[in-house]
């Protein structure tokens, strides 16, 4: 019997992957957040907001990942922003090889901001680096203020927090106070902020932190 | 869910390591972190799926569990992260790395001769 020593990281293709990705958004000068959270957090309501608040002002582009269907770039482009969209057809998350090759599609050079929409999951995109310069997690208020406390690598990896449906605090079990604190318990240098994509509450804040986020202010 | 795409890619690795995978692998170790978002079960699980069929199949798959332990830069302690606080447990202070949690590792394989 003879015992061969590996110690390689299982994802390390993907992250050398990343890495390539990150040097070339580096070049082009392009600012890449990867929006994650569960299902039906509002990913998309918050991004159709934030593209109103912010196509006129910088370049953008979208990726969009979904486990079927192109529903969510239709919903993009109507902002008239360029869209890719990745169907991982049952993957439950994005992988860096997936976006290198939408990235094909897109032009960089002269965009600001790229935003990639991952697969609705709190699990595995938190261990997938795409190459981005933050995740961004979206928890709404509907999920019950515990989310956090279930899914820590996620919560741990983000560095921005969206606490969305907030219009909806009065209907559902949730303590905004509480979810914001167990969310600071797992990552105590996040930032916080809370929006409503049918009221509109905490959208420009939101959107005036990213826009400086990408320097083109 | 992922721990299907993690078990291929451990799979890759082992060929990788093995000339293409026509040795007999007895067993695979792996280190995997209490942060690292994988569940032991499920990957074992698919492990298996994925392997059988194959000269991997019958190839054990060993996981070592490592704990979330973090490295205080106020106070310079490291200690072990216990029930998801991430909070320097002697000072309380936020300001802690994660030095060991995060593992997803293939350590090892055994061949046998």
């Amino acid at each position: 019997m003879a015992v061969v020593t590996i110690e390689r990281k299982v994802l390390q293709k993907n992250d050398e992957l990343a890495q390539e990705n990150r040097e070339l958004f580096a070049r082009n000068g392009t600012y890449v957040i990867n929006l994650v959270s569960s299902p039906g957090s509002g990913k998309t309501s918050l991004l159709e907001k934030t593209l109103a608040q912010l196509k006129d002002r910088i370049k953008i582009a979208v990726v969009e990942g979904d486990v079927q269907t192109d529903l969510d770039a239709q919903r993009v482009a109507k902002f008239d922003v360029p869209v890719v969209q990745i169907v991982t057809n049952g993957g439950c998350h994005l992988e860096a090889k997936l976006v290198q090759d939408a990235l094909s599609n897109l032009r960089l050079e002269g965009l600001d901001l790229l935003v990639i929409e991952n697969v609705g999951n709190l699990v595995c995109p938190a261990g997938y680096d795409l190459g981005e310069a933050i995740k961004i997690v979206v928890a709404s208020t509907t999920e019950g203020d515990d989310k956090p406390l279930k899914y820590p690598a996620m919560f741990r990896n983000a560095s921005v927090l969206i606490i969305n449906k907030i219009d909806l605090v009065p209907y559902v079990n949730c303590n905004l106070a509480e979810l914001r604190e167990n969310a600071l318990q797992i990552n105590p240098h996040l930032t916080v902020f809370e929006t409503s994509c049918t009221t509109g509450a905490g959208i420009k804040e939101w959107s005036d932190w990213l826009l400086a986020q990408t320097g083109k202010h | 869910m992922h721990e299907l795409s993690v078990a291929e890619s451990i799979v890759t690795i082992i060929k990788e390591n093995t000339d293409g995978g026509d040795a007999k692998v007895s067993a695979v170790r792996v280190r995997i972190g209490e942060l690292a978002g994988v569940i032991p079960e499920s990957l074992e699980f698919c492990f298996s799926a994925i392997t059988a069929g194959t000269s991997l199949e019958g190839s054990r798959l060993e996981i070592e569990r490592t704990a979330i332990v973090c490295h205080c830069e106020a106070c310079g302690t490291d200690s072990t992260v216990n029930g998801l606080v991430f909070r320097c447990p002697r000072c309380h202070g936020p300001h802690i790395t994660i030095t060991s949690g995060n593992e997803l590792q293939v350590v090892e394989i055994e061949i046998d001769d």
